[in-house]
């Protein structure tokens, strides 16, 4: 049962030396091979790699390395195959990359590295981080491990049903619009979208440059916070990430909620909440509350237009950063009788639907003639939304809202209806756009069928250790994570 | 600010993306939809209103000028799709 623990779990028993890590590698690759033909969690793995890095640690335990100076050594953590490991395959989701293998570490990676982590496995995710189900794949259509009919949302599809699958303790995604906090509501995770900067980019394939970041998905809490601590920190090679004091986010472990002020927004309480969805969260309030929170209703004014202001701002920035594509220095470049159309070419074999219709919206709207109705606009409108976030945290401390409006959906449902696809991110998209961190973390379940719900926790910029607090607080009151999903 | 006038055609040939005409058509339908939702920013109240670029405010971020270690030449065309002594190889661009 060793696939079923969690970092700390493993980090306790590394330790102690009762086991090695070459044993919890192994247990990652039996469950693996035991459950992944049905959960496609992973676009591919590399056991060989896995097993040498996990030897690696087994011999810096021996020398008597510990956890104090290394503290992820000889945890094995799976990665989204939009950020770079070395020598390793980067598909971003895509064709296009054809056999891309990247040429250097991500700054995430560098620091997993140097923290002492097993880093292995490429995990699937909607083409160039852009779906909510990672349908968008151009591999497979990952599944949801508490029903294999189900997607296990997107865009880090992958990175969450690997958690949720038992077949590794923590993985890495990222979050341009809720990418991380959407799948791990679906699939019963801990996700983390950390403060706009407080991770580097670099490394981090870009989907739209303002609004992505780096962030963990595990089992528990604490998990989070291990992995956050390992990640964070200013980075010269990434020009926006930020130079801020880290805090020692263990701290906020093992908390009551006294003195804390959470708020509820009043524009998020509308029609179209699955009623187990709504059940759930409603109950976790009251939960949040018997700990020691005060509840206060709070208004974020211009929420209804987060969607809008998104897929203008996201795909303006998306068709600039998707220009690099073009079968020159890498990709699987089509032939043509020019370099123009070689582009073209290239660029139209190679893209997915959806990517597709993100380069054409957001080219449109940068063009000239509607720069100024559309993405000027749009920016106008970010201010707006960021000012509603930074007048709601003058009184409260924290936002509790449900990630995501349904549980996880099946297979198909939603691939006809773009606009329906996007408006599933409602509650999670407007933390981009405002740069804050947000949190998703299991609350329950929707009976028959049993699905898991996720509740989102929003925070100041800078605002984890807060949020930890809550989430951590909140878990160790519910323990919804003992659950585990129905996959052997 | 109407979906009405776009032109998939002119927006494709921007983007250097070649598109089927099947694929120009399910686009053009779907981008309609779209930019009518879209729409809705009309009735913002953005008179005044400072455009917001990135969350975090930062003006010009630069680094010391100075050289340091970087790619080899066979690192920087291990993904070349064609390569030519030690260069990446692309379509006669002038005649």
């Amino acid at each position: 049962m060793l696939h079923r623990s969690t970092v700390a779990d493993l980090i306790r028993l590394l330790g102690s030396r009762k086991i090695s890590s070459t044993e919890a590698v192994q247990a990652c690759l039996d469950r693996i091979a035991a459950v992944e033909s049905r959960v496609k969690a992973f676009i591919s793995h590399d056991p060989a790699d896995a097993l040498r890095q996990a030897k690696a640690a087994d011999e810096a335990l021996a020398r008597g390395e510990t956890h104090h100076n290394k503290p992820l050594l000889g945890v094995p953590i799976a990665i989204k195959d939009v950020i770079a490991v070395q020598g390793q395959p980067l598909t971003c989701g895509s064709r296009i990359l054809g056999g891309y293998v990247s040429p250097y570490d991500a700054t995430v990676i560098e620091r997993l590295r140097s923290a002492g982590a097993v880093v292995f496995g490429r995990l699937n995710m909607d083409e160039f981080a852009m779906g909510s189900s990672t349908e968008n794949s151009a591999f497979h259509t990952t599944r949801n491990p508490w029903d294999l009919e189900r997607i296990p949302g997107g865009s880090s599809g992958g990175s969450a049903a690997a958690v949720a699958a038992d077949e590794v303790p923590a993985t890495l995604g990222s979050d341009t619009g809720g990418s991380i906090r959407q799948p791990a509501a679906l699939c019963g995770c801990v996700g983390l979208k950390p403060t706009y900067g407080m991770v580097s980019r670099y490394g981090l394939v870009a989907f739209a440059s303002s609004l992505d970041q780096i962030g963990p998905f595990t089992k528990t809490v604490e998990d989070s916070t291990l992995l956050l601590q390992s990640i964070v920190g200013h980075d010269p090679k990434d020009s926006t990430s930020l130079r801020t004091p880290i805090p020692d986010y263990s701290q906020s472990l093992g908390r009551d909620l006294r003195g804390l002020r959470v708020g509820l927004v009043k524009e998020f309480m509308v029609g179209g909440l699955d009623p187990g969805v709504k059940a759930a969260v409603d109950a976790a309030v009251l939960q949040l509350q018997s700990l020691g929170a005060e509840i206060r209703e709070i208004s974020l004014p211009h929420s209804d237009y987060a969607v809008a202001v998104y897929y203008i701002v996201a795909t303006a920035e998306a068709s600039a950063n998707l220009a690099r594509f073009d079968g020159v220095r890498y990709c699987a470049r089509a032939e043509g009788n020019d370099p123009i159309q070689m582009y073209e070419n290239t660029r139209g074999r190679g893209f997915g639907p959806e990517v597709k219709r993100r380069i054409i919206l957001g080219t449109y709207v940068l063009s000239s003639g509607y720069y100024d109705a559309y993405y000027l606009r749009a920016q106008k409108v970010r201010t707006l939304i960021r000012e509603d976030f930074r007048k709601a945290f003058e009184s409260v401390d924290a936002i509790v809202s449900p990630t995501t409006p349904t549980p996880a959906f099946k297979a198909g449902e939603k691939t006809a209806d773009p606009l329906q696809m996007y408006l599933s991110d409602i509650f999670t998209i407007s933390c981009n756009l405002a740069g804050i961190p947000g949190m998703s973390i299991p609350c329950g379940f929707t009976t028959s069928p049993k699905l898991p719900v996720g509740m989102q926790l929003l925070g100041k910029p800078l605002g984890e250790a807060t949020l930890i607090r809550i989430a951590h607080a909140y878990e160790q009151s519910t323990r919804w994570n003992q659950d585990r999903a129905p996959i052997v | 600010m109407s979906a009405s006038d776009f032109d998939i055609q002119y927006t494709a040939r921007l983007a250097r993306l070649a598109l089927s005409q099947e694929e120009q058509q399910t686009l053009s339908g779907q981008l309609g939809n779209i930019l009518d939702y879209i729409a809705k920013l009309k009735e913002a109240p953005v008179e005044g209103i400072e455009p917001t670029s990135h969350a975090v405010p930062l003006v010009n971020v630069t680094r010391p000028d100075e050289p340091g270690p970087s790619f080899s030449n066979e690192q920087a065309l291990l993904n070349a799709p064609s390569k030519i002594s030690g260069l990446f190889a692309v379509p006669k661009i002038v005649e």
